[in-house]
């Protein structure tokens, strides 16, 4: 980046934006495309082929029982996903979130973290909760309504999904703050903060200012931000001309983009990002570029908005194919693990299945349970003409 | 006609764009994606980018640069995903869209309309199923509408852009695929009275949004137990049109005020309260409400429906001001 032109136009040599009103046909397609190129500075070590690749600054020893590992993580976690979009579609899930194509940036992300580690979700982080211990069969009751979550975050260091685009960046810099003024910070036993967020996420306030916060406090805080291309509807160029790791800079700590359907790639970042953090040098922005294969959520249709061939492109850059094409390759998986992954694979999605179907619906009191941390008369009140109505019908709660 | 509420609220953006070239519409996924509640499907097609804007999700950016393109000479039509994300552009629509008027001494006219989908019902939980209108009817500066019938979503969108002061328009989700019959030179509609969508003796129901069908649901109910129930859809939220419910309360002597929003310090208060002050002594007993209750909207679909006014509830109260209980 040489010239201001340079800054403000990636494609320097290409046209002016029309300003016609109505919309030319390559307008219009541009506008459904996303971009697919990480660009030179994308942190690679396994390409879609599955060759192994060095980088000057970053690499990682990985031993073949640890790939393995990352395998079976990305594996499971795709077909945790799939049996709930499944679910969603009988009826047994009012929404879900899909990962799938994500499945490397959170399991590298993920296994890059320590057990002292926190991390704060959005709400498509269930490769996340994978790795922080979290049974998937406790992500479902958040999408049939039964419940709002029910791990314990302090015990599982992973705070519950945040549903509002981008707020849980603010707290995870409060956190990582107070990280730091307790002292855990400093040496490599110190402690260190992962929020997650996506590109859409950028373009929201509350980003910026954590990014401020977590900068000017030095906040042992990193921010995983999944950039899988589109935010519903809206390609990430509506949301930066530049790209979003870049961002970094201009708040004063260091930037990365990774290919975030590298799972070496992806922990080898991470793992660096992390260690700096708890050495007390953070915080750092990871972008992790990566794309979403599915829906929005299953509310939403992709097919309204970006083209076909976009999706088929990004198949060829599969994060899980790679890795069983390196494993092969090596000689350090044989058919007897892969049948045994799709085995394993094939008993979690009978327990989700037969654990969705059998979930109790809430109670009528647990309306008003946790609105404050104690009694309040006039909410009480409430509650029990509530519940007094409601066993006026036949057969009680209905 | 046939048309839908959704249907009717698109041919009122498409129908403003025409008229006036300063009209634009913008807002996260209104373009290609055609609105999260589909508003403006087809619309980016026909008037373009231009006039057709995706913003980056930034509410508090958006909803302060229709201010700006307002106070410009624009006519912005702002649309807010739903009123849980207008918590982000609240400092924008209080301190700057409500009060520039009177800052700059009358110079600066801010005639920007923002719209939003509001109401619980979908099992979105508790922070994505707000009735916040409550809320905004309670700055002044600012003219609040609840279209609840096709007529007023195809109708009160003109008349907000010809105002020049900042106007909310509050859209229930369970509304959206409401369909009818539609006049077909349904144009604007008046915004400064409520309406009386069922005339009745007995008692008179008070409501707007997405309130009314099911309070037009429970006074048939009523009907079949002999009780005439007078039917009032607010319409315009701020300023309220008073003098409509007053005129009602003084035949029927009965109120029951029928509202999304949370009881506690609410518009069903405000409405309340008028009728104390205005109306006391030609109540026959006391002014009940039915509100949701004062917990974050459940998630699980029975719970959410237990926790808002319902045709059952709403009746049940009436019978309760008619009856004595």
């Amino acid at each position: 980046m040489s010239s201001p032109e340079q800054w403000t136009h990636p494609e320097p040599d290409a046209a002016p934006a029309a300003t016609a009103a109505k919309p030319t046909a390559e307008q219009v397609i541009a506008g459904l495309r996303a971009t697919d190129e990480g660009g030179a500075d994308l942190v690679q070590l396994l390409t879609p082929e599955g060759e192994r690749v060095t980088h000057p600054d970053f690499d990682i020893d990985i031993t073949p029982e640890e790939l393995r590992g990352l395998y079976r993580d990305m594996v499971l976690i795709r077909r945790v996903d799939r049996e709930a979009n499944a679910l969603q579609r009988k009826g047994q899930l009012g929404i879900w979130v899909p990962l799938l194509g994500q499945e490397a940036a959170q399991i590298g992300a993920g296994r890059a973290m320590r057990e002292t580690d926190m991390a704060f979700p959005s709400y498509r982080e269930h490769g996340i909760a994978w790795t922080r211990g979290i049974n998937p069969t406790e992500l479902l009751g958040i999408f049939r309504g039964t419940d709002q979550g029910t791990w314990d975050p302090v015990e599982k260091r992973f705070h519950p999904y945040t549903i509002v685009i981008g707020n849980q960046v603010l707290n995870a810099a409060g956190y990582a703050m107070g990280q730091k003024f307790d002292g855990r910070v400093g040496d490599d036993e110190g402690e260190a903060t992962m929020c997650f967020f996506g590109d859409g996420a950028t373009s929201q306030g509350d980003v910026h200012e954590g990014f401020v916060w977590a900068a000017v406090y030095d906040a042992p805080l990193v921010f995983f931000c999944q950039n899988n291309q589109w935010a519903i509807s809206e390609p990430t160029e509506r949301q930066s001309r530049l790209p979003l790791y870049q961002r970094a800079r201009g708040y004063g700590f260091p930037g990365i983009r990774v290919d975030g359907n590298d799972v070496l790639a992806t922990l080898a970042v991470t793992k660096w990002a992390l260690d700096e953090c708890r050495h007390g040098n953070g915080p750092i922005l990871i972008e992790a570029f990566t794309y979403r294969m599915d829906a929005h959520t299953t509310s939403d249709d992709p097919t309204r908005y970006r083209l076909s061939d976009e999706l088929e492109m990004w198949k060829l850059k599969d994060p899980i194919e790679r890795v069983k094409v390196y494993l092969v390759r090596q000689q350090w998986a044989d058919s007897e693990f892969f049948d045994g992954v799709e085995a394993d694979a094939d008993k979690l999605g009978e327990e989700l299945r037969e654990f969705c179907t059998n979930m109790p619906d809430p109670p009528a009191e647990r309306i008003f349970s946790n609105v404050y941390a104690e009694g309040n008369p006039n909410l009480e009140a409430q509650r029990d003409e509530f519940l007094d109505y409601v066993s006026g019908f036949a057969g009680g709660e209905h | 006609m046939k048309t839908t509420y959704r249907e009717a609220l698109r041919e009122a953006i498409r129908d403003a764009m025409n008229r006036d070239d300063r009209v634009f519409l913008m807002g996260e996924d209104v373009g290609s994606y055609g609105g999260c509640y589909a508003v403006s499907l087809g619309l980016l097609e026909e008037f373009g980018p231009e006039r057709i804007r995706d913003t980056p999700l930034s509410e508090s950016a958006f909803v302060g640069a229709g201010i700006g393109a307002a106070l410009n000479g624009m006519r912005p039509i702002v649309e807010v995903m739903t009123v849980n994300f207008s918590l982000l552009a609240l400092d924008q629509i209080l301190n700057n869209a409500a009060t520039l008027l009177h800052m700059s001494g009358g110079q600066f006219p801010v005639p920007v309309v923002i719209r939003m989908t509001t109401g619980a019902g979908r099992q979105l939980a508790a922070q994505h199923s707000h009735s916040l209108e409550g809320w905004y009817a309670h700055i002044p500066g600012l003219r609040v509408l609840a279209p609840a019938t096709l007529e007023d979503a195809r109708g009160m969108l003109w008349p907000a852009l010809c105002d020049p002061d900042p106007v909310l328009i509050f859209e229930h989700n369970a509304l959206y695929n409401l369909s009818g019959e539609l006049a077909d030179d349904a144009g604007p509609v008046d915004l400064t009275r409520a309406a009386v969508r069922r005339p009745g003796t007995d008692v008179t129901l008070i409501t707007y949004g997405g309130s009314l069908a099911k309070t037009l649901t429970a006074a048939d109910e009523l009907a079949a137990d002999g009780i005439d129930a007078e039917v009032i859809d607010l319409r315009t939220l701020r300023p309220l049109d008073a003098d409509t419910f007053l005129e009602s309360v003084r035949r029927t002597h009965r109120a029951v005020v029928v509202d999304e929003g949370w009881r506690s310090g609410s518009l069903s208060a405000e409405i309340a309260a008028r009728i104390a002050e205005e109306a006391l002594y030609e109540l026959d007993a006391p002014v009940r409400r039915v509100c949701s209750a004062e917990v974050p909207i459940p998630y699980a679909k029975h719970l959410e429906e237990a926790a808002l006014p319902q045709p059952a509830s709403i009746a049940a109260a009436a019978r309760e001001v008619v009856r004595g209980g």
